[in-house]
């Protein structure tokens, strides 16, 4: 029974899969064909915009000794510190933990992340708690009485 | 009246055979035990979710998505629309007791075992409306666009990031951008009133069609309950009525804590403000926040927040998957090592949510 149905199956076998490979694939094609369109609609554009190269920060006297301000640098938050004595540090205040703005703290001196607790050295450097790395630091120019900040290249 | 009920009643009997499914209704039970009192929190998160529902749908009449509006309209539902402020208030206190009860019917599954055989589906789908329950927290949290909800948003989208290779991408889809801007709004916003409701209802209907097929669940050493019974109470009306009593009593809960202690908007999110000090995220986040704390930046030559959230993930698998590793309990055993695991889960999460909250 078996040995007679053999030589007849064998075209009907490969007419199946041929069938069954123009669908399967059709099938793969036609789900690409939506898929693509609606992963690529999810990721947002790139944004434009301007690169920013440097920014002013204001006049020196305006910045008290001993504090520190945040200042927009394109779209981006920058610490710039004035330490008790006097001189002028700018970091970016992204902490590099989870992406929260840092502040600095007079009373320990240092910059800090409310966030987890991170704390940073007016170097920039990571002293204390979770923060893997130290913060981007920023060029500080002082002309006459205004102070700019620009990229560390 | 009566005659009106009557051939309402009979005029949809002939068209869907109603008749079935007040047979099977008037043949539901539940069993009774020292344990039945845990029955209830699956009803009370029902209940809660569906005050969600109603209180998020009238928010929507007033709310505007936008960097530039969204604080305000809250603003304005709080000050000018009327009543807008107990609604508003509703909608924060019903989203927290939602978890909490969600948080407690989950644990009382785990504690008598009703995940075992043949409700295994029944636990997953509520594992995924849990988690789905933590999503709509999070959206939401966002939308009114104050300080504490930017920077919650911000960290708890790096977090995604922080994962290996589909990370970065994930961060992004979020976000919809590199940064928490309006387009995180919008997104979120999207995510909170229609993707997120309509995943959920998804898994809910399949939850409560399983929950009515199979019955309640009873301990391990308890007979099954299909009929009248002494150790039984009929659903309807006994059961039914005393839900809808504790329904009333969390609503009243709800209207105490709503009034007495209305929810805080706060300050609006600024993108160039530092992160205020004291901030932390909503209670049931507070655990995990509080143990990534704890980790280094680095462990060995591991990112620490990476093996943090790798360990939370591992955890909530073998959570998720308990029914299917659990043999003892499924071949009608007591897993005692088990219970204290769980014991030891309550624990750690009672205590750092207090650290959390104290530190």
């Amino acid at each position: 029974m078996a040995m007679s149905d053999q030589p007849a199956q064998i075209p009907t076998t490969s007419k199946r899969d041929f069938l069954k490979y123009i669908l399967g694939g059709g099938l793969i094609a036609w789900g690409t064909s939506i898929l693509y369109p609606v992963l690529s609609y999810l990721k947002p554009p790139p944004e434009g915009g301007v690169e920013v190269t440097s920014v002013k920060v204001g006049a020196l006297s305006s910045l008290a000794k001993d504090s520190g301000t945040i200042v927009r640098f394109g779209n981006k938050p920058v610490i710039v510190i004035r330490t008790a004595a006097g001189s002028l540090h700018a970091f970016s205040a992204t902490c590099t933990h989870l992406d929260c703005t840092v502040q600095y703290r007079k009373d320990f001196g240092v910059i800090w992340c409310a966030c987890h607790n991170g704390k940073y050295d007016l170097t920039g450097r990571n002293i204390s708690g979770p923060p893997p790395r130290p913060l981007d630091e920023f060029r500080v120019v002082v002309q006459g009485d205004d102070v700019y900040i620009s990229k560390k290249s | 009246m009566s005659g009106i009920w009557q051939k309402t009643y009979q005029w949809i009997d002939e068209r869907v055979q109603l008749g079935n499914l007040v047979e099977f209704m008037g043949k539901k039970y539940v069993p009774l035990h020292r344990g039945s009192i845990w029955y209830y929190f699956g009803g009370v998160s029902l209940f809660l979710f569906i005050i969600q529902v109603v209180t998020g749908i009238l928010l929507l009449l007033y709310y505007k998505g936008g960097e530039e509006l969204a604080f305000e309209s809250i603003q304005f539902v709080m000050s000018r629309v009327a009543f807008g402020w107990l609604i508003r208030s509703i909608h924060s206190w019903a989203a927290n007791l939602f978890i909490l009860a969600a948080f407690i019917h989950m644990f009382s599954v785990f504690f008598e075992k009703a995940y075992r055989p043949p409700r295994e589906i029944t636990w997953v789908t509520g594992m995924m409306m849990f988690f789905l329950a933590l999503g709509f927290g999070f959206s939401g949290y966002l939308l009114p666009w104050n300080e504490l909800a930017f920077f919650a948003t911000k960290v708890g989208t790096d977090i995604a990031g922080v994962i290996p290779l589909i990370g970065k991408p994930i961060m992004v889809f979020l976000r919809g951008g590199e940064e928490v801007t309006g387009a995180t709004l919008t997104r979120f916003f999207g995510f909170h009133v229609a993707v997120l409701p309509g995943i959920f209802t998804v898994f809910l209907a399949v939850h409560l069609l399983l929950v009515q097929r199979q019955g309640m669940s009873v301990p391990l050493g308890h007979e099954e309950v299909h009929g009248p019974s002494e150790k039984a109470m009929p659903f309807f009306p006994n059961f039914l009525l005393r839900d809808l009593l504790l329904w009333l009593l969390v609503l009243n809960l709800l209207a105490i804590l709503a009034v007495f202690f209305p929810w805080e908007l706060g300050k609006k999110a600024d993108a160039f403000a530092p992160a205020p000090a004291g901030i932390r995220p909503e209670w049931y986040f507070l655990f995990m926040f509080q143990t990534l704390k704890y980790f280094p930046g680095k462990i060995w030559f591991l990112d620490g927040e990476l093996l943090g959230i790798g360990l939370f993930g591992v955890v909530a698998l073998l959570w998720v998957m308990v029914p299917f590793w659990d043999r003892k309990s499924a071949l009608g055993k007591r897993n005692r090592l088990l219970n204290y695991i769980g014991i030891a889960g309550v624990f750690y999460i009672i205590v750092f949510t207090i650290l959390g909250w104290l530190l």
